[in-house]
């Protein structure tokens, strides 16, 4: 009797240790934990530092508003990788896809003039068409010769770094004595009641409302995150409500047996890579038309949009809604982060090997459902020899 | 089975790229360990200065960093309350400047003209604080009563280690390396040809200088390119002006066994048996100077200020071993009529181009 109940549990806890979410969970404790050893090593005091650090993510609307605005573009950036994933693919590009997002709503939204609901489909879709171009080279190079599209992404990664700093100072988007392109036309901004919050009758009704009041006009509210939840949604549709989605995460599981059940595989190599890219561009696109300085600047290095996408996707384990909150996580991470320094003194860096950390434990997490899974075979075992 | 192993080994991959990126970004952790004092507010004044890093961070071997130990140094000699947030993406400017004003900083500096937009913001939107920025002038217009830019006379080093340079060259050519193009470094270029054109009227020599821009002042790969072609070149001594990417320069040097010349902070150290001298730019100092007196109530806001060897916010490094003492004296003799109005080093090409023509 003893015995069984004893089995029932520990069935339960095998089931909880192979939840994805739980590996993440055990990650993200992991990683605190590591943070508070390394503060305390140094002296700082590790309960202050977290205090800070959720102080600096939740203790006035316009932080949480702000934590919401640096999450958005790496929960897109975070699905491309995880869409990618799904279907077999690596898409270190996500970073390159979202520069020629930026790039391509700059090239069209400085240049352009059009009634805002005209403009800004047409600004966001060059962004999310340049994405989309610069995934589709990986995926057809990958379809068509084999060449691994990890290869690739990395060449165009820097292609488009050099693109972007080549508009940047071209002379017809250059903006003088600047480092940084002209920004893009008012009426392709996405932001959330531009001219209105600013205005002095909007002023005047917002600050009957104080926390509205921090929400809306201390910071560069958009429709970023609105947008990256209905991708997520969309993405998880496509994955796993239609044909398409069921043929490429056919190729994602095994390319040879999707081929040998008589699916395209290089076609849908291709349209993966293509809807990975166009995710991207999508968030580099309302990066530009949603935040200030509405351009771009001459990049001396990555700005890590993409790079942290693959944090998100991986906390995620890979599933478009579960980018959502990881990307929350790692936004508020990175914002709250910020504050930690003045409040404590404790350097940035304490934060950043946090953050590693945290992406480091997500990846060994995967051996937990293993350990789980030798834990009850051993007890199987003993039982067995007890029973003989 | 083939999926989850592809699974585990994709996100080993993913990990190993991460903390790559991650380690590439952290930089060198040796230079917050003085920030455990700055952590402590035991400090008897309630002032408090902030600094926000653009993207190079607060480890970035220059200007970031010169400011950063300026204001350790500021709160031990004062008791002044310091901190910092740093910038990993153009969009941060903002939002840090907005935190540090939260924090209640009285002085917030912006460091790097990058953020000259958003910190102009940020004093229009905080009228109670004041805003100052490092390597940038405001136009007139643009200066709201608690905003200061403060620029450096860079052209005033870079005319005297010109002049060393081109005594001290023995092919006859020298180098110089520019991260990109802009006016601030074109006050490096204009017055380090200036110093070679100085010396060569004073001496009777033709030294030419060639110029290579980088495009970037962190890839110190293409320094390192740029640096050995310029010493492949017959170039024998090269002066940078390109932030992290002249480390590359540096690097050629070592290589090469030519001289270099280094720039901002004291690079000797880096290279002892290279580096005949450095042109400094003293952020620490101005960081310091501006940030007491801001401190004590004067007022230092709408205006542009502009600091250079007379204010001892910039100068040339002490060390000279690898010059002849003559040089090293006549340098030191050509800092002292800089500082006393004498000699007006050109700070762009217009000027230069009058410069050159009175010699």
């Amino acid at each position: 009797m003893s015995s069984t109940t004893q089995a029932g549990g520990a069935g339960r806890i095998q089931r909880i240790l192979h939840k994805p979410i739980t590996a993440a969970l055990i990650a993200i404790a992991l990683g605190f934990a590591v943070a508070a050893a390394l503060l305390a090593a140094a002296g700082y005091d590790p309960g202050a530092s977290f205090a800070a650090l959720f102080d600096g993510v939740l203790s006035k609307p316009k932080y949480i508003s702000n934590t919401v605005i640096k999450a958005a573009p790496i929960i897109l950036t975070g699905i491309s990788v995880a869409f990618a994933f799904k279907t077999g693919l690596f898409n270190i590009g996500a970073e390159g896809q979202y520069i020629a997002g930026t790039v391509c709503a700059v090239l069209v939204g400085v240049k352009l003039d059009l009634p805002m609901p005209l403009q800004i489909p047409v600004v966001v879709l060059a962004g999310v068409a340049g994405g989309a171009a610069v995934g589709a080279i990986t995926g057809a190079l990958k379809a068509r010769f084999g060449i691994h599209e990890v290869i690739t992404a990395i060449m165009l990664n820097w292609t488009m770094l050099y693109v972007n700093n080549f508009v940047a100072n071209s002379a017809a988007y250059h903006r003088p004595s600047s480092t940084a392109s002209l920004p893009v036309n008012p009426s392709s901004f996405t932001t959330i009641l531009p001219e209105w919050k600013v205005s002095d009758a909007g002023l005047e009704a917002l600050r009957q409302v104080p926390w509205l009041y921090d929400f809306l006009v201390k910071t560069d509210v958009n429709i970023a995150f609105a947008v990256a939840v209905l991708v997520a949604a969309g993405i998880w549709f496509v994955l796993y409500r239609s044909k398409l989605g069921y043929e490429l995460r056919a190729v994602g599981f095994s390319r040879d047996a999707a081929e040998f059940a008589g699916m395209p595989v290089g076609r849908n190599t291709l349209i993966a890579m293509t809807i990975a890219g166009a995710v991207s561009g999508l968030a580099g696109a309302l990066m530009v038309t949603g935040i200030e300085p509405h351009s771009i600047s001459t990049l001396a290095g990555f700005e890590n949009y993409g790079f942290n996408g693959f944090s998100v996707a991986l906390i995620a384990g890979s599933s478009p809604i579960g980018c959502i909150f990881a990307g929350l996580l790692f936004g508020g991470l990175l914002y709250g982060g910020q504050s930690v320094q003045m409040a404590v003194g404790a350097p940035t860096d304490i934060i950043n090997i946090m953050i590693g950390t945290i992406v480091f434990f997500v990846a060994l997490a995967r051996v937990v459902p293993l350990l789980a899974d030798r834990l009850e075979r051993r007890r199987a075992q003993k039982r067995g020899a007890q029973h003989a | 089975m083939k999926k989850t192993r592809f699974a585990k080994l994709a996100s080993v991959g993913v990990a190993g790229v991460l903390a790559l990126t991650l380690a590439g970004c952290g930089g060198g952790n040796a230079a917050s360990d003085g920030s455990a004092a700055a952590g402590s507010s035991t400090a008897g004044s309630d002032y408090q200065v902030s600094m926000v890093t653009d993207m190079g961070g607060v480890n970035d071997q220059s200007f970031n960093q010169l400011a950063w130990e300026g204001l350790q140094q500021l709160q031990k000699d004062t008791g002044i309350k310091v901190g910092y947030t740093e910038s990993k993406q153009e969009s941060d400017y903002a939002t840090n400047l907005d935190k540090a004003v939260d924090n209640e900083g009285d002085l917030i500096w912006g460091i790097g003209f990058a953020m000259a937009d958003a910190l102009q913001t940020a004093a229009k939107q905080n009228p109670d604080v004041s805003f100052a920025i490092i390597d940038n002038a405001y136009p007139e217009a643009d200066l709201t009563d608690n905003l200061t830019g403060v620029a450096f006379r860079s052209q005033e080093p870079s005319f005297v280690v010109g002049y060393i340079a081109a005594m001290t060259s023995e092919t006859g050519k020298v180098g110089f390396v520019g991260g990109m193009r802009s006016d601030i470094i074109d006050t490096f270029e204009y017055g380090y040809k200036a110093g070679v054109a100085y010396a060569n009227k004073e001496s009777g020599k033709n030294v030419e200088v060639t110029v290579q821009y980088l495009e970037s002042f962190t890839d110190a790969a293409k320094g390192k390119a740029a640096g050995q072609k310029l010493y492949s070149d017959g170039c024998d001594v090269v002066f940078q002006a390109a932030g992290n990417a002249g480390n590359g320069v540096i690097e050629a040097a070592q290589d090469a066994g030519k001289y270099v010349i280094g720039v901002d902070k004291d690079q000797y150290s880096q290279a002892p048996d290279n580096m005949l001298s450095s042109a400094l730019k003293k952020v620490d100092k101005a960081v310091i100077e501006i940030s007491e007196k801001a401190s004590k109530g004067e007022k230092i806001g709408g205006q542009n200020i502009e600091l250079g060897m007379s204010d001892g916010a910039a100068g040339i490094s002490e060390h000279h071993e690898h010059m002849s003492d003559e040089v090293y004296e006549t340098a030191q003799d050509l800092v002292t009529q800089i500082k006393d109005g004498k000699i007006t080093p050109p700070g762009s090409e217009a000027d230069y181009d009058a410069f050159v023509a009175s010699l």
